[in-house]
């Protein structure tokens, strides 16, 4: 398009700050050479702004798109504002400049580079999320459940739910390590919780009896005859394992864990 | 008797069992006391060492058995440690295991202990309890046990998401042969009960809204593959009829594994047929998803699936009257039969091409895998450019490499009586086209 521009969009990392780029867009008629929420240190040679979050905006943004795409690209933006593509924040933006421009076929137009970049994105984070709902394991100390995972894309907000219906009569909590977020499930109430830290505490006798019991059963139910780590691997990527009880046996568990809790909660700061 | 050698005992009794799904219903969880939930999809927890999904806790009540089938583990004559799980051990290790999320649900099957009747009665026993004590709702797949009263099926139906008989063997005769306590009729007037129930579940729950629902997940069967003589052709008939007749949701198919020597079946130490095992997944999957029937993929001058090529291929290229075909313009139908064009392929075409011209570009974009597909496409009338077709090329290229590499390496000996003492009697990759190519 005929109005793009020398400048870079900086904004908080919300998703009513990248509404609020898609608000400046349009405003002042102009298409950003790059959005990003961490403002790095790297020099550049482009004019900067920072644009500032206001829920005034960024609503206003949301109506239209919903009003005038749909509502299924409006959770599709959504989704595709939790993948890792290494350049979301402008392919969401093309994503709305383009919808608007053509309504709701734009979902289908799927040999549109913008949109098979976020489809491919967005199916990645999905995926990915699917296979956490297996590959998730859980420590009970006390009474209370607790997970670490390591996920490449933000797949909390998508695993909240699943873990919520399953075991709503469980306290839980799920650590995104990568991301430094986590699902706390307290008091039949669910959070999602940004920004905090979390230590894995140790396992007590009987913690331990179960993951002796799951490991066992792990062992027990291969057929040794049809041996095929290939497989395994494909299925179950070898970045998973760290956190999966019966691939990790260092009872140190997520390896940089200590314990830190007093009465037996893991501390969340 | 520790806990963890009863675990061992009774999950590696139970592993030869194929079936480790936990698809085909969805139920929320509810406000009350317990846990659980199920989604359509099925979710796989782990995967196990042979690449093989583990869904659900897959253990047998017990190992002591009544019957003498040959190719089992735990027939009566075979030596091997036994063990007995009582109801609430079973139901415990499942609550524990659930809530860590190791697993999606419970797979529960059993020897046979004194009759036939009390061993499905501690079945029924252990799933009330996971049911009413804990309010559990996640996955439960129950096998029928073999003549059991068709009342005491009715109750573990109610309890179960997934309800399965094992066919076991696929032919009579077989069966006769290495299930001597087994019969073909045993095996089928359970299943015939089952679909039957599940029918007129349908209908109650239309009329009643709390009607109990009977085996929502539906029901499964298993045979084993390469103990007996059957051909590919008989094993793909069976399924046909019984996902037809009994509406099952899946055959399994399982290699069979040399389980101790026994006169009857191959010896110890032969590799389990693998390959096969997968070309016949490979056809099932043709029939329920693909719209192909038995016969269209095998007949009687060829009765076995192709090791080096598989059947949707082996189709395609002995039927190049269909082919190529117009990726703008060709049917739902037509572009599933084309080889590597799968569901989730053709229904992307059919979605993109709504809006857009496709070319050989679009294609990639979509994700089509062009490797086989290109031999049998056009886009726009037109071929990839600079593509030669020739029989002899295409066959070539559709060739499976592991096959091919499997297939050199391993002497035929121990599958097929030899007359010739000369290796080289086997038969080389160029032979193998050309006989495809129907020139040998």
């Amino acid at each position: 398009m005929s109005d793009e521009r020398d400048v870079i969009y900086y904004y908080d990392g919300t998703f009513d700050g990248l509404m609020c780029c898609v608000f400046e867009s349009y405003l002042k008629k102009e298409i950003p050479l790059d959005i990003t929420a961490h403002g790095s240190d790297q020099l550049s040679l482009s004019e900067i702004k920072f644009i500032e979050t206001n829920t005034i905006r960024s609503e206003r943004v949301i109506r239209g798109i919903s009003k005038k795409i749909s509502e299924e690209a409006l959770l599709f933006i959504k989704y595709a504002f939790l993948t890792c593509a290494p350049n979301k924040d402008v392919l969401i933006l093309d994503y709305i400049r383009k919808g608007l421009l053509y309504g709701r076929k734009i979902e289908k137009m799927l040999a549109d580079d913008t949109v098979n970049l976020l489809n491919k994105a967005v199916y990645d984070l999905t995926n990915e999320s699917h296979l956490f709902k297996g590959f998730i394991r859980f420590s009970d100390s006390g009474g209370y459940l607790s997970a670490v995972i390591s996920p490449k894309n933000k797949v909390i907000p998508l695993l909240a739910d699943h873990f919520v219906d399953r075991l709503r009569n469980e306290k839980f909590f799920i650590y995104d390590k990568s991301h430094r977020m986590a699902l706390v499930y307290f008091d039949n109430k669910a959070e999602i919780m940004e920004n905090i830290d979390f230590e894995m505490p140790d396992a007590d006798e009987r913690e331990k009896d179960f993951r002796m019991l799951w490991r066992e059963f792990y062992d027990t139910i291969e057929i040794s005859e049809r041996r095929n780590p290939r497989c395994r691997m494909n299925n179950m990527p070898k970045r998973f394992w760290e956190n999966m009880t019966e691939m990790n046996r260092s009872d140190a568990y997520t390896g940089s864990v200590r314990s830190i809790s007093e009465n037996n909660y893991p501390m969340i700061r | 008797m520790e806990l963890s050698e009863k675990l061992r005992i009774l999950s590696d009794s139970a592993k030869y069992d194929a079936a480790c799904t936990s698809s085909g219903t969805e139920r929320r969880g509810t406000g009350g006391e317990g846990m659980g939930n199920t989604f359509a999809g099925g979710i796989c927890h782990s995967f196990a060492g042979d690449g093989r999904c583990i869904s659900l806790l897959k253990i047998l009540m017990t190992n002591y058995c009544l019957f003498d089938c040959k190719y089992c583990v735990n027939r009566r004559s075979n030596d091997v440690p036994r063990a007995r799980f009582t109801p609430s051990e079973i139901a415990d290790l499942t609550i524990e295991f659930y809530r860590r999320n190791y697993i999606e649900g419970l797979f529960l099957s059993s020897g046979i202990i004194q009759s036939p009747d009390h061993t499905c009665e501690q079945m029924i026993e252990t799933l009330s309890i996971l049911r009413s004590k804990y309010d559990f709702r996640g996955y439960i797949h129950a096998k029928a046990i073999p003549g059991a009263a068709p009342e005491l099926i009715n109750r573990l139906g109610v309890l179960a998401d997934r309800i399965s008989v094992n066919i076991e063997l696929p032919s009579q005769k077989s069966l006769a042969k290495l299930a001597p306590d087994k019969s073909k009729n045993s095996i089928l007037l359970p299943m015939g009960h089952i679909s039957e129930k599940i029918m007129e579940n349908k209908y109650e729950i239309v009329k009643y809204k709390s009607a109990p629902k009977f085996a929502p997940a539906g029901q499964s069967t298993q045979m084993v593959i390469g103990a007996t003589p059957d051909t590919d052709l008989q094993i793909l008939r069976l399924s046909e009829a019984m996902y037809k007749k009994y509406s099952l949701k899946r055959v399994f198919y399982s290699a069979y594994v040399p389980v101790g020597d026994q006169k009857l079946l191959p010896p110890a130490g032969t590799k389990p047929p693998l390959l096969r095992e997968h070309r016949l997944y490979q056809a099932d999957w043709l029939i329920r998803f693909y719209g192909f029937r038995a016969e269209e993929i095998l007949d009687e001058t060829h009765q076995d699936l192709d090791p080096m090529l598989d059947p949707k291929c082996n189709w395609a290229i002995h039927h190049p009257e269909c082919f190529p075909v117009e990726i703008n313009s060709a049917d739902y139908e037509m572009l599933l039969r084309v080889p590597g064009i799968g569901v989730r392929s053709a229904q992307r075409i059919v979605t993109a091409r709504r809006y857009a011209k496709l070319d050989y570009n679009d294609l990639k974009k979509l994700g089509i895998v062009l490797k086989r597909a290109i031999y049998f496409i056009l886009c726009g009338g037109k071929r990839m450019d600079g593509l030669i077709v020739t029989k002899e090329g295409v066959i070539r290229q559709l060739m499976s490499e592991c096959a091919v590499k499997e297939n050199e390496n391993k002497s035929f000996s121990d599958m097929q009586i030899s007359f010739f003492d000369d290796k080289n009697i086997f038969p080389t990759l160029e032979d193998r086209v050309k006989c495809l190519t129907r020139e040998m």
